[in-house]
């Protein structure tokens, strides 16, 4: 058992949980990912670290409501616990001599992204963060991003908060206006890195994505995590959660998340609200 | 006088065609009467044959002989002496190629049923005198294990009742390896599993869960930080093989693994579990091992029309007789000598078929097995949604890749010395870890060596 040492509610879809788990934080690098199980006979969940402490020994992952597993995690408090949690997964995202990179977020991914911005930052890097979000009252991490970037644009698709496009739309600009990227990070839903991949294509600048899709066990036992990439099949929770996004098969990664959809939406639809009930 | 019937007392066992449609346990077991006839058939070979085939010494005829005379749970302490698990080795132990294959009434019909007597009094003593071991004096000294399958149970629980502080690191939420992930509940029920672990938690070994070696801490952690005197390292072979055909990454191809882990560790088979299973209409397993044989009855019994695809002929299959003969009764079909050269899909690259082609046995190679050539020209396609590949498996790199000075063979396999000591000192090795996937008492009895290896280095002797 895992105690949660703190519970914020940020939007009404997306919640941050800060577990006490010293041997996790102890080891955690930017881009690796823990895998939770809520309850007894609960599923096993991955979910790419947001932060860690080290001196308080805790790791913080933020998550989006999407199924019966987050729904459920969404109604612990600070001193409920988690059966278990099992990390740090995957290796790290390589940062080590990038110079200017163009780090971009999707959504709830811009909590993943989040600390790769972060550490770059502190190396020295020039860090330009594009965080997109559907429209301002999901939006998140806008202080943290503006103290751990050189440049910080935050958009909407509606133009509701920040300026009114999507990540792609101002990369490009950025990167048209001269910037020279050794490098663009993109972290959010696969339809979002998968465009963002596309755009960085034309210009032959490196893009690395965070990859998470359906997992088991997460050390490579059980291959549900394939993923193609450059027409070789990869493990993505040993041999990622990084690739180089203009080498992925992104239709096969994309229908590979949809296995299970009738399953999780029967679930969701028979859970959910009255999970969100509780929480409120 | 012993009983000169030529066959075993027949196990009592679920109808084929009730039990493929449920998870319950197939074998029921022996009861008194039965245990009490099968034992009357060993003859107490002064020479003890039956021993020289069991990788951790049980004294099979000395056990015997207490059934014989009705003793039931001395039988047990006789059987406990020597194996940490009695009750799990009872049921999945491939007794045809160990103590049974050494018996004389073997020559002239069919060996004591040895497994299903240790079994018989596993079982009686887990019902009716089960008490739990006392925590041995400890004698200072940690010794760390990696794993929790049956080669890390075994080291641990032999380490334990001679004094050391045995930790076992678990890298899965719920310890016992394959045994609880990878053996169905319809072969080894859990709850047996459980049982022994409970054991080895009395007699004071520690279990951490959730705890990877080469993730959550390094080998030299375990001796700078954590203060152990030595590690065994008894990880399994836990990385799935695929084939390199086209199509192997389209939704409904699974590794055995995969499926299997959904289903005993997840539990997907019960209808309120929160882990999805895919539940095919007709399933293919491609593959001819006890994996293969488990996936496919597994996919039974979710409800599919069940298919195995081996490329070599009903006697080359490497599974257990016993395995492929459950499997045969409970209507999987076997699609002998052909081998999939291709998955099919629809435009969602959701699985509709298998593309095989036929193939023909050669002659015998240097180790005696035939060789197989496909058959030019002989394509043919099968129908099915889902497609299992059960193609056996080798040790995961996690703890390689974090340890440099460990060393491997090319497959991946650590490198140990004839004492099980791998190329790190203190550091021991044993299992699947070890030789690649082989058989739970293969397991144990490296287990067992090692343990007594570490005993040796630690205590000085």
């Amino acid at each position: 058992m895992y105690e949660i040492v703190r519970k914020e509610i940020l939007t009404p879809t997306i919640s941050l949980i800060e577990i006490k788990a010293p041997m996790i934080s102890e080891r955690a690098e930017p881009g690796q990912f823990v895998i939770v199980r809520v309850e007894e006979e609960g599923e096993r969940v991955p979910f790419t670290i947001n932060d860690f402490d080290r001196e308080n020994g805790t790791v913080t992952i933020i998550f989006q409501l999407v199924g019966y597993s987050t729904y459920k995690m969404n109604t612990l408090k600070a001193g409920d616990y988690l059966y278990d949690i099992v990390g740090p997964l995957g290796l790290a995202t390589h940062t080590e001599g990038l110079k200017k990179v163009a780090v971009v977020g999707g959504g709830v991914g811009n909590a993943i992204a989040f600390p790769i911005a972060r550490k770059l930052h502190q190396q020295g890097c020039e860090v330009h963060a594009i965080t997109g979000f559907k429209n301002a009252d999901v939006v998140i991490l806008e202080n943290e991003y503006a103290d751990a970037s050189t440049r910080h644009i935050v958009c909407t698709d509606d133009g509701s908060h920040g300026r009114k496009g999507l990540v792609t739309e101002i990369l490009k600009e950025l990167i048209d206006e001269g910037n020279e990227y050794d490098q663009v990070i993109a972290i959010g839903p696969m339809p979002m890195m998968k465009f963002v991949s596309l755009t960085t294509k034309p210009y032959g600048i490196k893009t690395i994505v965070s990859l998470c899709p359906l997992m088991v066990d997460g050390t490579g036992m059980c291959g549900c995590c394939r993923v193609v990439v450059g027409g070789e099949m990869k493990f993505a929770c040993v041999d990622g959660p990084d690739f180089d996004g203009h080498e992925v098969d992104w239709e096969l990664a994309i229908s590979r998340g949809k296995i299970y959809g009738d399953f999780e939406r029967e679930v969701r639809e028979a859970n959910c609200n009255l999970l969100n009930a509780e929480v409120k | 006088m012993p009983d000169m019937i030529n066959t075993k007392y027949p196990m009592p066992s679920q109808e084929p065609d009730v039990r493929n449609k449920n998870f319950l346990e197939v074998a029921q077991g022996y009861t008194e009467e039965l245990a009490l006839s099968e034992s009357q058939r060993c003859l107490q070979c002064k020479h003890k044959p039956c021993m020289q085939g069991c990788p951790v010494n049980v004294r099979i005829p000395e056990f015997i002989k207490e059934i014989q005379d009705g003793k039931f749970e001395e039988a047990y302490q006789i059987i406990a002496g020597t194996n940490a698990l009695p009750a799990v080795c009872g049921r999945v132990c491939p007794q045809e190629n160990q103590c049974e294959k050494y018996c004389v009434r073997g020559i002239k019909g069919e060996p004591v049923g040895i497994g299903r007597l240790e079994r018989f009094v596993a079982d009686y003593h887990n019902e009716n005198n089960r008490v739990l071991p006392e925590k041995p004096a400890s004698n200072g000294k940690k010794v760390a294990v990696i794993g929790s399958g049956p080669s890390s149970l075994t080291c641990a629980g032999d380490l334990a009742k001679k004094g050391y502080e045995a930790t076992i690191f678990e890298a899965l939420h719920i310890p016992g390896g394959v045994l609880v992930y990878g053996i169905p509940e319809f072969r080894l029920p859990k709850s047996i599993v459980r049982q022994e672990i409970e054991g080895l938690e009395a007699l004071g070994v520690k279990i951490e869960t959730n705890t990877i070696l080469g993730k959550s801490m390094s080998i030299d952690d375990l001796f700078d930080k954590y203060g152990f005197d030595a590690v065994f390292i008894g990880s399994g072979a836990g990385l799935p093989k695929f084939m390199n055909v086209p199509g192997i990454n389209n939704n409904g191809v699974f590794s055995a693994n995969e499926f299997l882990t959904r289903i005993n560790l997840m539990k997907a088979y019960k209808p309120d579990s929160m882990t999805p299973i895919s539940h095919p209409k007709k399933a293919v397993i491609v593959g001819g091992g006890n994996v293969a044989m488990d996936a496919a009855r597994c996919a039974k019994r979710l409800g599919a029309e069940t298919h195995i695809v081996y490329r070599r002929s009903m006697d080359e299959l490497p599974a257990r007789k016993e395995e492929v003969e459950h499997a045969v009764e409970e209507d999987i079909q076997f699609d002998l000598l052909c081998n999939p050269v291709e998955i099919l899909s629809d435009e969602n690259y959701n699985v509709t078929g298998v593309r095989c082609i036929r193939m023909q046995l050669g002659e015998p190679d240097d180790s005696g097995r035939r060789g197989v050539t496909e058959i030019p020209g002989s394509e043919f396609e099968m129908d099915c949604d889902c497609v299992i590949m059960a193609l056996g498996t080798s040790p995961n790199p996690i703890i390689k890749k974090d340890t440099i000075a460990l060393k491997t063979d090319r497959r991946g396999c650590i490198e140990v010395d004839e004492t099980g000591k791998t190329s790190i000192d203190r550091v021991y090795a044993g299992g699947d870890a070890v030789t690649g996937a082989a058989t739970v008492i293969l397991a144990m009895g490296a287990g067992k060596e090692a343990a007594a290896e570490i005993d040796k280095l630690l205590s000085g002797n």
